[in-house]
């Protein structure tokens, strides 16, 4: 849906970032959107979170293609597993 | 002779064909869900088999071609116009439509629906062009006139659409992507251009539809909205209409208050003040009836559309253009539910006096919007005992003396809404809005140093000794009399409300005529 801007103009729309935690626990998603070599990059992240935050447990999760939204499912499932995801963009 | 529109289409094999071609053309705009489109295209087929080769001949098709085609087993290029471009660009309005163009692109002629001798005529003038014979026609078979079907292009919300996203459109607001995933409602939030409750999302479309209730230009600047002083176009006022939830025919209305809003008598900037003011649009004149609005029970109240939401698109337009946030520069330390907007109509029908309009210089059938910078709440006066104006006007400046604080006299514009139940008491001795106010000066007229802050209750102001520098010191200055209202044209009246109930409402004041007059703007009518 598009909205026409109801204001002056003059700020840039802005879209409010999620809170920030102090310390890194708990669990962090990996999403590989599918797309040429994220896994590359994504499980050389994993092998370095690892390496350094042993308690930090890392998930891997994939979506069928980089063309599309992740599905419904797959993202309540990261929102139920996750603390903090990272995504491999582009190529 | 009318210019056509240029266009490139591609027909349902992929080729394109681009208009004007350098060949005479025949366009003809159908759809598949129209029985007259069904009939024309035998003959439509049957043309373009006789001419051809010699003319460009285009069916241009609105929606399912594939069908159109399998059905009439057609050789004519039937041209893909399902995203309707063209036939908005050619103002199509029934199909099946058909028009006969010049190699320069120049309209010759042009007629809707089917119509066997409008045909005959064509082919006759088509074979004289080309050289060619007619083609072999059973005009048996088809009626005399077959009128046509409504053209996609103007169904409702597509035609908005549309005009929206035209080439020459009007719209010039920066349009905001929301995310097929985000809930706009939410989104609206998110971004703070709600006042709490949840908006309409003022898509291209609604917008589109909102400006059709004006005939003024989108883009007209018609003044700077205080406290930021952004500049307020026509177009800006509609998407804040969208989202208040007005209704088209409220525009002429909402863009009168904004231009009262916008002027440096009513001084907008004053509304920041922890004082808590709001604007208050009082609406007289016949457009009362035409947007059905309710001066009758509960006319302060919620549940008509109209007043709910011509009141909501002002305080709506000072937010989003005035920058007027709470928290922000809006430092109301309690505010009002009028935060929300105000806008009451008068019952003029219902007054033996001149309504307010009237009072103020314009004719009984303008339409006309007064605009109030007050305290915002309305706070009742009950009065179920007096039999006489006289008792009864006097109660009603008591009930006045409380604005501000009850010690605090001298002050500046308010709005008296007066029952008709009171109103027939006043009327009754025949008394005037005149001798009303007269009354509510005289009976609230104390001596100055009555009005002084004690040990037993303050005021207005600085310290007791500033105040009484302020009024004088000699006796003779502390025993002058002095009313409730700096003067009696500050008290502004209407009457308003249900049938039953003895009692008026005062909007009390907000400051003197140093901080805001009341305005009013004629509404221009579209009718």
């Amino acid at each position: 849906m598009r909205i026409l801007d109801p204001t002056d103009e003059r700020v840039p729309v802005r879209r409010s970032l999620a809170a920030r935690p102090e310390g890194l626990l708990g669990t962090v998603g990996l999403l590989d959107i599918n797309k040429a070599r994220g896994d590359v990059m994504l499980k050389r992240v994993q092998q370095r979170l690892n390496e350094l935050l042993p308690n930090v447990a890392v998930k891997y999760y994939r979506k069928l293609t980089p063309a599309r939204p992740a599905a419904d499912d797959l993202r309540q499932q990261m929102l139920q597993e996750c603390d903090f995801v990272i995504e491999g963009l582009a190529d | 002779m009318t210019s056509l529109p240029a266009f490139s289409l591609a027909d349902l094999d992929g080729n394109r064909h681009s208009f004007p071609s350098s060949k005479t053309s025949l366009l003809c705009f159908v759809r598949d869900e129209c029985e007259t489109c069904h009939l024309s295209m035998p003959v439509i087929e049957a043309v373009y088999r006789a001419y051809g080769d010699a003319i460009d001949l285009w069916a241009v098709g609105q929606e399912d071609n594939e069908k159109l085609r399998e059905r009439h087993q057609a050789t004519v290029p039937i041209l893909d116009d399902t995203a309707l471009k063209v036939s908005f660009a050619y103002q199509v309005e029934i199909v099946p439509t058909i028009i006969l163009a010049a190699a320069d692109g120049t309209q010759i002629l042009r007629w809707e629906a089917f119509h066997k001798e409008d045909w005959k005529e064509l082919i006759a003038r088509l074979s004289g062009l080309t050289d060619r014979p007619a083609p072999a026609i059973d005009w048996d078979k088809f009626p005399e006139l077959r009128p046509g079907c409504g053209s996609r292009s103007v169904e409702p919300g597509v035609f908005e659409r549309l005009t929206a996203e035209a080439d020459g459109s009007r719209l010039r607001a920066r349009q905001i992507e929301i995310g097929e995933r985000d809930d706009p409602f939410e989104f609206m939030f998110e971004q703070g251009l709600t006042d709490g409750l949840p908006v309409v999302p003022p898509t291209p479309e609604r917008v589109v539809r909102m400006l059709a209730g004006t005939r003024r230009d989108p883009q007209e600047v018609i003044g700077t909205c205080a406290p930021n002083y952004a500049p307020v176009t026509i177009e800006k006022i509609a998407i804040n209409a969208v989202m208040a939830g007005c209704k088209p025919e409220y525009m002429p209305v909402v863009i009168a208050a904004t231009e009262a809003l916008c002027t440096k008598e009513f001084n907008a900037h004053a509304l920041v003040s922890t004082y808590g003011p709001s604007p208050v649009i009082v609406v007289n004149g016949p457009i009362r009836h035409r947007l059905g609005m309710n001066m009758g029970i509960n006319v302060l109240g919620h549940g008509n559309r109209a007043n709910a939401t011509i009141g909501r698109a002002i305080k709506l337009i000072l937010r989003n253009l005035g920058g007027l946030r709470p928290g922000e520069i809006e430092r109301a330390a309690l505010g009002s539910p009028a935060k929300y907007g105000a806008c009451y109509p008068e019952f003029e029908e219902r007054s033996p006096w001149e309504p307010l309009h009237v009072e103020r210089g314009f004719e009984r059938n303008d339409s006309v919007v007064t605009l109030f910078s007050l305290e915002g709440s309305p706070h009742q006066i009950a009065d179920q005992t007096s039999r006489t104006a006289r008792a009864l006007a006097g109660s009603l400046g008591l009930g006045m003396e409380c604005g501000w604080h009850p010690k605090t006299h001298g002050v500046g514009d308010v709005l008296l809404v007066i029952s008709p139940e009171h109103v027939d008491t006043l009327w009754r001795d025949r008394w005037s809005k005149d001798d009303v106010r007269k009354r509510i000066q005289e009976i609230t007229s104390r001596p100055v140093r009555e009005l002084l802050p004690t040990e037993d209750y303050g005021g207005l102001g600085a310290m007791p000794e500033q105040v009484a520098l302020r009024h004088g010191r000699t006796a003779e200055q502390l025993n002058r009399m002095m009313p409730k209202f700096k003067n009696a044209k500050n008290i502004h009246i209407i009457v308003a409300g249900g049938p039953a109930g003895k009692w008026s409402s005062v909007i009390n004041g907000f400051g003197d005529a140093a901080v805001s007059v009341p305005v009013s703007r004629k509404i221009e009518e579209v009718v």
